[in-house]
C-alpha cells in the first residue's frame, strides 16, 4: 500500500512537470498584445498613421511581424528597437532620446514653465492698487530731489 | 488727508523676454530646417551620390561579397532599383529588369542591385523568388539609402555613371526592357 502510494506520487511529479514544460511555451500573442506594440509605432509609409490602426496590406504584414517576434519571446523594448533599425527611427511613437530629439522632450515643459511665469506676473501687474497713506506734513518736508523742492516752491507761490 | 497711490508697475523680467525670444527664434529655425528638407526633391542628373554600402539577403552575391559600396564600382555603370512586396507597380517592371540584368551581366560594366524598401524579409524573400530575381538585393536599413536618394515613392531606378554622378532618375515603372537598354547603352559608350 505504502509502496503504491509511492509510485503514485511518483508519477503525479513526473506528469506534472511535463505539464509544466508543455504549458512553459510561449502562448500565441493576442491581437491586444500585437496592437499594444503596434500603437507605440507608425506605419513606415503612410503618413502619421499609427500601426495599429494603418488598414493596408504592408501594415498587416508589419503587424504579423510583431506577432512573430513576441511569439519567439522578444520584448516590447527589442520589437520596437528591430523596427527603428530596420526602417528609421521616425516610425517610433516616441522619439529615442538622443541628439537633437532631446529638444522635443526639454522644450515642451521650458516653454510651460515659462508661460506660467509670464501669466503669474500679468495677473500680478493687474491686481488692484495698494493704497498708500501720505501725512500732510510729509507733503511739507524738505524733498531731498532738487527738481521737485523746486517745483514745490513754485506751486506755493502760485497758490 | 490721505492719498492713494498706486503700487508701482513691474513687467516681465528683461530676461525672461529674452528667453522666451531666443526659445522661439529657435523653433522657428527648426522648422524652417524641416520644411527645407521636406520639400527637397530627389537628387538630380549630374548630381554625385554619396558612398552608399547595401548588404544583400542572404544568398545573394557580387563578386563573392555580401554587400556592395558605390565606391567599389567606380569605373562600371550602377542601376539601383527601389521596390517593395506590397508595390504593385514593382512586379509590373520586374521582369524588364530581371531580362536586363542577364543581358548585361557577362559585360561586367553594368550592375544591378536592388533596394527593398520599408518591407518585411518574409515577403521580400517572396518577391524576388515569384519573379526569379538574380541580381544581388537587400534591405535598404532604416531607409538611409532612399532617403539620401530622397526618394518620392517605389518604383524608382536610379542609373549612376562610370564616374559616380547620377545620369538618369526613372521615377515610377518602366514599361519594358527596352526603355532599360535605351538608358544604359549611351552610358556604356562613354
Amino acid at each position: 500500500m505504502k509502496r503504491t502510494a509511492w509510485m503514485f506520487l511518483v508519477i503525479m511529479v513526473l506528469i506534472l512537470g511535463w505539464v509544466n514544460r508543455v504549458s512553459a511555451q510561449a502562448p500565441t500573442p493576442s491581437d491586444d498584445d500585437v496592437n499594444a506594440i503596434a500603437r507605440q509605432l507608425f506605419c513606415p509609409v503612410c503618413e502619421n498613421t499609427p500601426l495599429d490602426v494603418c488598414p493596408t496590406q504592408a501594415c498587416a504584414q508589419w503587424r504579423a511581424l510583431i506577432r512573430e517576434k513576441l511569439s519567439q519571446g522578444w520584448t516590447a523594448d527589442q520589437i520596437k528597437q528591430y523596427f527603428a533599425d530596420q526602417y528609421g527611427a521616425r516610425v517610433l511613437a516616441e522619439p529615442p532620446q538622443q541628439g537633437l530629439n532631446w529638444l522635443v522632450y526639454i522644450i515642451p515643459p521650458v516653454l510651460m514653465l515659462i508661460g506660467v511665469y509670464i501669466l503669474f506676473r500679468a495677473f500680478q501687474s493687474m491686481r488692484k492698487p495698494i493704497p498708500v497713506e501720505t501725512d500732510e506734513t510729509k507733503i511739507n518736508e524738505p524733498v531731498s530731489d532738487e527738481y521737485l523742492r523746486r517745483v514745490e516752491e513754485e506751486l506755493k507761490k502760485r497758490n | 488727508m490721505s492719498e492713494t497711490n498706486s503700487a508701482p508697475r513691474r513687467g516681465v523680467p528683461v530676461w525672461a523676454q529674452i528667453i522666451v525670444w531666443v526659445v522661439l527664434l529657435g523653433l522657428l529655425v527648426v522648422v524652417a530646417f524641416g520644411l527645407r528638407r521636406s520639400q527637397q526633391r530627389n537628387v538630380q542628373v549630374g548630381d554625385t551620390i554619396s558612398d552608399f554600402m547595401l548588404k544583400f539577403f542572404d544568398g545573394y552575391t557580387y563578386q563573392g561579397k555580401t554587400d556592395v559600396k558605390l565606391s567599389e564600382l567606380h569605373g562600371k555603370v550602377l542601376v539601383i532599383n527601389f521596390w517593395a512586396s506590397w508595390c504593385k507597380p514593382c512586379e509590373q517592371e520586374a521582369p524588364a529588369l530581371e531580362s536586363a540584368w542577364q543581358a548585361y551581366e557577362s559585360s561586367g560594366q553594368v550592375v544591378f542591385v536592388g533596394a527593398d524598401y520599408v518591407d518585411t524579409e518574409l515577403e521580400a524573400r517572396g518577391y524576388l523568388k515569384k519573379f526569379a530575381i538574380t541580381y544581388p538585393n537587400g534591405p535598404d536599413l532604416g531607409t538611409r539609402i532612399s532617403q539620401m536618394f530622397r526618394i518620392q515613392g517605389v518604383p524608382e531606378t536610379y542609373f549612376i555613371d562610370q564616374n559616380g554622378k547620377l545620369a538618369y532618375a526613372q521615377i515610377g515603372p518602366f514599361a519594358s526592357e527596352a526603355e532599360i537598354h535605351a538608358i544604359i547603352d549611351p552610358l556604356m559608350k562613354k
